[in-house]
């Protein structure tokens, strides 16, 4: 089903920065994810304090947590903002490159 | 001290208040102004039922206990929606295309259209939300009985159980009365919607105001709180790494399988792009959800004596520092919390329930299928209803059963790992096109039955035989099969273990299902349509050119979803095939769109199998999918424009060859009338001379005619020559009101005044028998602007036609009237004879068109067409409406006249 159809190798520069905020959107939870279990390196028997840092871990996880919000608040306005002019007939394009990035993301 | 009864009536007016936003939001969506109620900020409060009483009073309990690690279960989500919600992308189209109205129906249609797969995940889904439902109710009940210990003189005695009783009702109420308002679940439910958007403000101004207050009011700000916190004992506790970690999985795994979530994630879902905003916006609320819960909990342990009930903090520090006002936002904020969840819960519930099981029993019972009498819709709809007071009971018996544990966060946990066990059988079948159903199966009953055997008996403990030694020993002794310890597996969590055993043997057993087996054809065409919604919508298809009767079709569609939608989507796919009525081709194509449509209501397994006992061609091979298959291809390689060239030629050869059949039969009745109206008009012109004949021959003769037969000749040739002159008269109106010479009178007038005349004119005198008219005389009150002579005339010939053609026993006339929202009147007159064939329908507006060839009625054939003329003349139109039983007219007319037309 996935034949190489009418997708450009090269995109141009719009299509192109809207494809990588899209993978820069799916890596976020993956980053999310690492620096929030950094504090359960922290403590522990050698030191006075106990695993995860305490109150460190606690602001740690929430100060990573608003980052988080914050830089997907970001992503999804570029992406909104892209998405605006051309919102109508894209709906009705599923072939549209750029879009069909967005779209299908699990087996591309 | 805030008085309890005051309390009480706080909370019945909070919740009068929800009734009347639910209502008014109900009132707005009817009539189409739905504006912001649609707004993704809507949306993104709706998803905060993900925040039940769990987390308003449960979190800070749990953050009292475990310190950190009550953060997980809102990470899980936040990672979900920040980055992935593609996943949930994907889950809203298809929810879209397939028409999907709850989790049960989304696996279940993926794979195949499966009963089984339907009822399982059923039943999981019942069996895993009773005890957070029960816990809801008990939070409820705890947080009344706060208030009660505090102010000991109030006149009510706050009994938990009858608290929760209470409650339990009212829930139940509130879903009956706007979560069953319609039957389709791609109607949104904007009464419940907008009432849990306005809860989730509430909720979470009740946190936020605590947490405030604690922070600021009883702390000295933020330094102040991180010195305290860093004392307290909640920053001693040890985190647990693959605790940690196992439950931000299982938290986001929840989220996405949550029958409560999926609700109001995919099928309350009004647009797409609302996860645009959803993507930050909730992960904030649950940022600041749970950004005091921490502070809270740790100067709750401070100040509060060391017996009080840590999941109860939200309440009695406020209640401590005797801030009454602050109590009673914090209290209606935990039933915010606690009401939303059990609403939405409960409706995702009955629709699963009355759809995967009582539909399909109560299907299996009437042999005779589809087709038989009676209302489908509201077996439906009362099944749900029924359904979602069912699943209330059984939250309020396993609140008096359990008797209230104390810990809410381990009900929670239970409950999300149980109800993870779909997510195998849900990303494999959304992003594998090899998943099969009996992988599916496979899988969830073995992550099912190893969840119940680990953590779900477990936690009733002796009452369901998990005895001491049995956990200590496993089952006769076989220490391999300890419920805690499986295969030897020691040393673990029991909530990791039991997430880790039960998600692991699942996704491995629908793996290798999967694998060994081969799916039948039609789980092949939903798999390709699932995993490539975004590639090709809908152009397979599972249905090959069967028998179906469009007639019974639409008999069929009216009894689910209604008699007006019915009609109205038959009424558009016979316009997009180039006809005119209410009868479309039965093509695969309009199979497949209808078999969605009634998904919508009564989930895809029911409607498939619905559809296939009218159509029967519900068999599908290899090779036809093949076939399609090939077809498709080949359409790819065509052009758009060329396969719009073709779509127009076909619409063109449908309309060209219906022309052709409707000009053969007119022009056969063209000559059955040309010597019908010889005969008519010869007729009387026979008599008429014959008599004169005689009157004249009479006159000359030598006897003269008596009196007595003069007159009666006289009034013979007097009553011939009337006949013939309305004929002609009937011919000349005709013949006026079709080159639309004929001035009409216009005025104002009370339709129901029309039919009333309409009515009496043809009461008395002419030929038929009596009738039995139904008319519903309140909705007729609507003033028009039409010529009142004219209408009457249209409503007394079909009255009249009733009367000569119904060949009832008891003739009966239904004459139902509707306003309309673009400002046009319907009327219909239906009757309970026979109807009219199906052949004869497309030209019963025709001039000298007869039922049947016997002029025993006397008319010429030209009643109808005068009908016709007339209405459209007056800017309306009339139409034969199948499928009602009867024969059935329908004239559509605009209430208000408009100048040039």
């Amino acid at each position: 089903m996935n034949e190489p159809r009418r997708s450009p190798l090269y995109l141009e520069r719009a299509s192109y920065r809207r494809r990588r905020l899209i993978d820069a959107q799916r890596l976020l939870p993956i980053f999310l994810f690492l620096l929030y279990l950094v504090p359960l390196l922290w403590g522990g028997a050698e030191s006075d304090e106990p695993v995860g840092g305490g109150v460190r871990g606690y602001v740690h996880v929430f100060s990573v947590w608003i980052g988080a919000i914050v830089a997907a608040g970001l992503i999804a306005r570029a992406l909104t903002r892209d998405e605006t002019p051309d919102r109508d007939d894209a709906r009705g394009k599923p072939a549209d490159p750029a879009r069909r990035d967005v779209s299908d993301g699990g087996k591309s | 001290m805030l008085s309890f009864n005051l309390l009480v009536l706080a909370c019945l007016s909070y919740a009068v208040f929800l009734f009347a936003v639910a209502f008014w939001a109900e009132k707005r969506a009817e009539r189409g102004q739905l504006g912001w109620l649609r707004s993704s900020a809507i949306y993104t409060l709706s998803l905060s039922i993900y925040c039940t009483a769990w987390t308003f009073y449960g979190a800070v309990g749990y953050a009292a206990r475990s310190g950190l690690e009550f953060a997980t279960i809102y990470m899980g989500p936040t990672m979900v929606m920040i980055g992935w919600w593609w996943i949930l992308r994907k889950l809203v189209r298809i929810g879209r295309t397939q028409r999907i109205t709850s989790v049960a129906d989304l696996i279940s249609s993926r794979y195949g259209k499966s009963t089984t797969l339907g009822v399982l995940v059923t039943v999981l889904a019942v069996v895993g939300t009773t005890p957070y439902i029960a816990l809801q109710l008990q939070s409820v009940a705890l947080s009344f009985a706060v208030f009660g210990v505090a102010n000991p003189g109030g006149l009510v005695v706050p009994d938990l159980n009858n608290t929760a009783l209470w409650v339990a009702a009212g829930l139940a109420l509130f879903a009956i009365l706007f979560g069953t308002r319609n039957l389709d679940a791609n109607e949104r439910h904007h009464g419940v919607v907008t009432a849990i958007a306005l809860e989730a403000v509430v909720k979470f101004l009740g946190l936020v105001g605590v947490g405030i207050f604690v922070v600021w009011g009883i702390g000295d700000g933020v330094g102040d709180m991180l010195t305290r916190i860093d004392a307290s004992p909640v920053s001693k506790v040890n985190i647990n790494g693959t605790r940690f970690i196992t439950l931000t999985i299982l938290s986001g795994a929840a989220f996405l399988t949550l029958p409560r979530m999926f609700q109001v994630l995919v099928v309350e879902n009004a647009e797409e792009r609302h996860l645009f905003t959803a993507g930050w916006a909730f992960p904030l609320y649950l940022f600041g959800m749970s950004l005091f819960v921490i502070p809270i909990a740790v100067v709750g342990l401070d100040v509060l004596p060391a017996t009080s009930n840590p999941d109860m903090f939200v309440l009695t520090l406020p209640l401590k520092y005797d801030q009454q006002g602050l109590a009673t936002l914090s209290f209606l904020g935990g039933f915010s919390s606690a009401t939303s969840m059990v609403i939405v819960a409960a409706i995702a519930l009955s629709t699963m329930v009355s759809n995967h099981i009582v539909m399909p029993i109560w299907l299996s019972f009437r042999k005779d299928g589809a087709t038989m009498s009676g209302d489908v819709r509201s077996v439906v709809l009362l099944s749900r209803r029924l359904s979602i007071a069912g699943v209330l009971a059984l939250g309020y018996f396993y609140f008096r059963l359990s008797g209230g544990s104390e810990a809410l966060a381990a009900i929670g946990m239970i409950s999300f790992t149980g109800i993870a066990q779909v997510l195998p059988a849900m990303l494999g079948g959304i992003f594998w096109r090899g998943a099969t159903r009996t992988g599916a199966i496979a899988g969830l009953l073995v992550g099912f039955t190893v969840w119940a055997y680990t953590m779900f008996l477990p936690s009733f403990g002796d009452a369901a035989g998990f005895t001491e030694t049995l956990l200590a020993h496993g089952p006769f002794g076989a220490r391999l099969l300890r419920p805690q310890a499986l295969f030897g597996v020691m040393g673990v969590d029991p909530v990791v273990h039991a997430v880790v055993w039960s998600l692991a043997l699942n996704t491995g057993a629908f793996l290798l299902g999967s694998l060994v087996s081969f799916p039948r054809p039609v789980e092949r065409l939903q798999g390709a349509q699932f995993v490539n919604v975004f590639d090709h919508s809908g152009s397979t298809r599972s249905w090959t050119h069967g028998t179906a009767e469009a007639e019974d079709l639409l008999v069929m569609a009216q009894r689910i979803i209604g008699a007006l939608e019915a009609q109205k989507l038959f009424q558009a796919e016979a316009e997009a095939q180039g006809k005119q009525g209410y009868l479309p081709d039965a093509t695969p194509q309009f199979l497949e769109r209808l078999e969605r449509e009634l998904a919508g209501s009564v989930g895809a397994a029911t409607a498939h199998a619905m559809l296939g006992q009218i159509a029967g061609g519900i068999v599908v091979s290899v090779e036809d999918l093949m076939a399609v298959a090939d077809e498709t291809a080949q359409m790819l390689e065509h052009s758009s424009q060329l396969e719009q060239q073709s779509e127009e030629l076909a619409r063109t050869a449908r309309k060209l060859r219906e022309a052709n059949d409707k000009l053969t039969e007119l022009s056969i009745q063209k000559d059955a009338f040309l010597s019908q109206i010889s005969h008519e008009l010869r007729t009387p012109m026979t008599s008429i001379r014959a008599f004169s004949e005689i009157l004249r021959d009479g006159g000359q003769s030598s006897e003269p005619m008596d009196s007595e037969s003069l007159t009666r000749f006289s009034g013979i040739i007097h009553d011939e020559a009337r006949r013939l002159t309305r004929l002609l008269d009937d011919l000349l109106d005709l013949s006026v009101l079709e080159n639309g010479q004929v001035s009409l009178n216009w005025s104002r007038t009370n339709l129901h005044d029309v039919i009333k005349r309409a009515l009496e004119a043809t009461a008395q005198g002419l030929e038929g028998r009596d009738l039995l008219i139904e008319r519903n005389a309140l909705s007729e009150h609507i003033a028009i602007e039409t010529d009142t002579d004219r209408l009457a005339q249209v409503f007394i010939n079909l009255i009249a036609n009733v009367r000569k053609y119904c060949a009832n026993e008891v003739p009966t006339l239904r004459i139902t009237v509707r306003r309309l929202l673009n400002d046009h009147i319907q009327i219909d007159f239906s009757d309970n004879g026979i109807g009219i064939p199906e052949h004869k329908q497309s030209v019963i507006f025709e001039k000298f068109s007869r039922l049947s060839d016997n002029a025993k009625a006397g008319g010429a054939g030209l009643g109808l067409a005068i009908c016709r003329e007339i209405v459209t003349n007056l800017g309306g139109r009339i139409s034969y409406l199948p499928g009602q039983g009867g024969a059935a007219f329908r004239i559509d007319l605009p209430r208000v006249h408009h100048k040039g037309r």
